[in-house]
């Protein structure tokens, strides 16, 4: 007798397309996915763990561990967590260097989002274009503390000045990047097939991105306007000004131009803060060994990938007595399992490349 | 000779006549080995160097420079990647069906060599004129399914057999369309034969007359060659490499010189039936022809390094629902111009 089954594929974790150690058992019918069951923790490396054994500074290098493709905007949320606690007073100078390199972070990520995102439905020469400009952006980073990667920049209680060459270079990228942009809507953005792949897919609708707790340009892709920049300003992102993008369906094209948009307002950014941008000391006087007294605090930084909060306990000794992180991939990887059954196999790679994951940052 | 070196062909035919006397079946014999033996010598040639165009050209699209490490621009890198994928472990896997999973790279070579026997190289250049030409070869070329379906179904792996069921989905989905495509040509010249064909268009290329079957075949045979954007076969984003998942060393060399056969087959094809084949000035025929394939072929490698991929769902809505009424219509649309063309000079009739 003939019989039909449910064909079940194990996506991952060593898989082309899941951007990492990310394994989903996938049940297909024909070529529709019918559930998707997400796997998670095949990097976890016990970040959490480890900071009860280092020393406030000594940690500052493994935030850069968690999201690998933002390890600045990492590092700023972890030392102002910690200068939160301990009640340091930043300088002026360093809160200005903080909002540049951020920004300069938050672009290449995007750059990577949008790249691989192309890459995920086949187009590998957009990959180069977002590479290309990416290449720009960590030689700034290679030109001010010699890393490209994990850099470990930003201290507690400052950030490192950059040199003269800095200013020159960084200008001549902002010139760039319009000219960039451009590229990356007439490869992508107008591309039929890509528009074909992307419009209508994968919709995630607001309410579903509300009670995950989606964050990050996934969740503004769905039309929600929330960006601790402007509803809970950090550092002094409260003194410039920029347009929270939103998309309107939450589909996967959504979330991509969400992306190239804030791609956009951070270069605005970044114009602003070289503008305004005060001389001065870029370290506060904050003691050799960093001695918080006994209290606990909380943080919430926008990282391109969502939300990143770190809540700390301390015990008035030179290490964290609790350290717990929040990361935007780990909540955002959880719309999947709701989002994916219905849709073809390749939208599931689709849509998953349109959630911009990073597992270092899930699994911790 | 009206071209020098135009008739290459039919020059050895003669030398070998004048060899053994003029007894022909000799000479027959001999010019059939020779011919088989070139067009192996064709296949290697063209994927050898079809692959090293394909990398400086993606590296030139993609702002890089592409291999320029062995050799002169580094046009011996193919050369080393065969000899490194000659070297590799010829793994089956032990799931897997012995025979169908050994026997299908063969099969994909095998089909492109008896494909390219009908191609006309040149002025007198044709290795075999058949009567048939065109439908030999779209009859021959409609077979390459197989041996994908036997790569994806005899692998045993969930990935390739997925691979193994859009290639046929794919494949006889644009089959379609791709002869429809060539039949408005057919319908004008009123024969199969190749080389007819080309002597038609002595005043005008069919790319003028049958435009709209031009894009069709165009679009089509980027389909039928499994080349991005319709590279859902391989689809490495999603099944890793379809059909190709299991296969190691010159097995998979063999599948990857069968894409590049492919490739220059449907350019070959295109040149042939719509751009004039070998008819040019001053140039020998043979070169005008490769001028031609070498164009088309670079049209084939630009689609592929700027479209993403298609959905397999859209593939199929694309092939049924566009495709094929543009190439009923143009049969249409040629029908109609043969009738009105023939109400005017009565005299041309058939």
């Amino acid at each position: 007798m003939i019989k039909t089954q449910e064909l079940e594929i194990n996506l991952g974790p060593q898989h082309p397309s899941t951007h990492g150690v990310f394994r989903m058992i996938t049940k297909l019918d024909g070529e529709t996915v019918t559930s998707v069951e997400s796997k998670v923790g095949y990097l976890h490396r016990g970040m959490e763990k480890l900071a009860e054994s280092r020393t406030y500074t000594q940690y500052i290098p493994y935030t850069d561990r968690l999201d690998y493709l933002a390890s600045i905007n990492n590092n700023l949320g972890y030392v102002q967590t910690v200068e939160k606690l301990m009640g340091v007073e930043v300088p002026e100078r360093a809160e200005y260097l903080r909002i540049i390199f951020g920004e300069l972070q938050r672009l290449a990520s995007h750059m990577v989002a949008i790249g691989t995102g192309s890459l995920d439905l086949g187009g590998f020469t957009p990959f180069l274009y977002t590479f290309r400009d990416r290449e720009k952006i960590l030689d700034l980073f290679e030109m001010t503390i010699g890393g490209r990667m994990t850099m470990n920049m930003p201290r507690i209680g400052g950030i490192i000045e950059p040199p003269e060459e800095f200013w020159p270079a960084l200008n001549k990228f902002l010139g760039e990047m319009p000219g960039s942009i451009e590229e990356y809507h007439g490869i992508i953005t107008g591309n039929e097939i890509f528009q074909a792949r992307t419009v209508g897919v994968g919709i995630i609708s607001p309410e579903l991105a509300e009670q995950i707790a989606v964050t990050g340009p996934n969740l503004r892709g769905s039309g929600i306007k929330w960006d601790l920049r402007k509803n809970a300003p950090y550092g002094i992102y409260d003194r410039f000004d920029f347009e929270v993008p939103v998309g309107v369906n939450g589909d996967c094209f959504d979330r991509y131009i969400v992306r190239v948009r804030e791609m956009e307002e951070s270069i605005k950014i970044i114009h602003q803060a070289v503008r305004d941008i005060p001389e001065g000391p870029t370290f506060a006087k904050v003691p050799k060994l960093i001695k918080p007294s006994v209290g606990e605090v909380y943080h919430r930084v926008e990282n391109p990938r969502g939300e990143l909060s770190f809540y700390i306990v301390s015990d008035g000794s030179t290490k964290p007595y609790r350290l717990r992180i929040r990361g935007g991939t780990f909540v955002n990887i959880q719309v999947l399992p709701y989002v994916a059954p219905g849709w073809k196999l390749a939208d599931v790679i689709a849509i998953l490349a349109s959630l911009d994951i990073i597992l270092p940052e899930c699994d911790r | 000779m009206p071209q020098y070196g135009s008739g290459l062909f039919v020059s050895i035919a003669h030398l070998i006549r004048g060899l053994f006397g003029g007894t022909t079946v000799t000479a027959d014999v001999v010019m059939t080995v020779i011919n088989s033996l070139i067009i192996w010598a064709l296949i290697a040639l063209a994927a050898l160097s079809l692959i090293l165009l394909e990398r400086k050209v993606a590296g030139w699209m993609q702002l890089r420079t592409g291999p320029n490490r062995l050799g002169p621009r580094g046009w011996f890198q193919t050369v080393a990647d065969a000899m490194k994928l000659l070297g590799k472990e010829d793994i089956f896997p032990a799931a897997a069906d012995k025979w169908v999973f050994g026997l299908a790279p063969m099969f994909v070579i095998g089909l492109s060599v008896m494909v390219m026997a009908v191609i006309p190289y040149g002025k007198g250049m044709v290795p075999v004129d058949l009567n048939v030409g065109i439908f030999y070869l779209l009859a021959v070329s409609a077979l390459t399914t197989i041996p994908f379906f036997m790569a994806g179904w005899g692998s045993n792996n969930k990935f390739a057999l997925l691979g193994g069921m859009r290639a046929v989905a794919q494949m006889i989905s644009y089959e379609i369309p791709l002869v429809f495509s060539l039949l408005g040509v057919v319908m004008i010249t009123q024969t199969f034969k190749m080389s007819a064909i080309v002597n038609a268009q002595s005043h005008v290329w069919f790319i003028l007359l049958q435009p709209l079957g031009f894009v069709v075949y165009t679009i089509a045979a980027t389909a039928e060659t499994n080349r991005a954007p319709f590279d859902l076969v391989e689809g490495e984003s999603e099944l890793t490499a379809g059909a190709f998942t299991e296969y190691t060393g010159m097995r998979w060399a063999l599948f990857f010189l069968g894409e590049y056969a492919n490739l220059f087959i449907v350019s070959a094809v295109a040149a042939t039936v719509f751009l004039g084949g070998w008819q040019g000035p001053f140039l020998p025929g043979w070169i005008w022809f490769a001028i031609k394939v070498l164009f088309m072929v670079f049209l084939f490698l630009w689609f592929r390094w700027t479209f993403p991929r298609l959905r397999v769902d859209q593939l199929m809505h694309f092939g049924w629902k566009v495709l094929l009424p543009l190439s009923v219509a143009n049969i249409l649309l040629t029908g109609v111009g043969i009738y009105i063309y023939q109400l005017i000079y009565p005299a041309i009739g058939g």
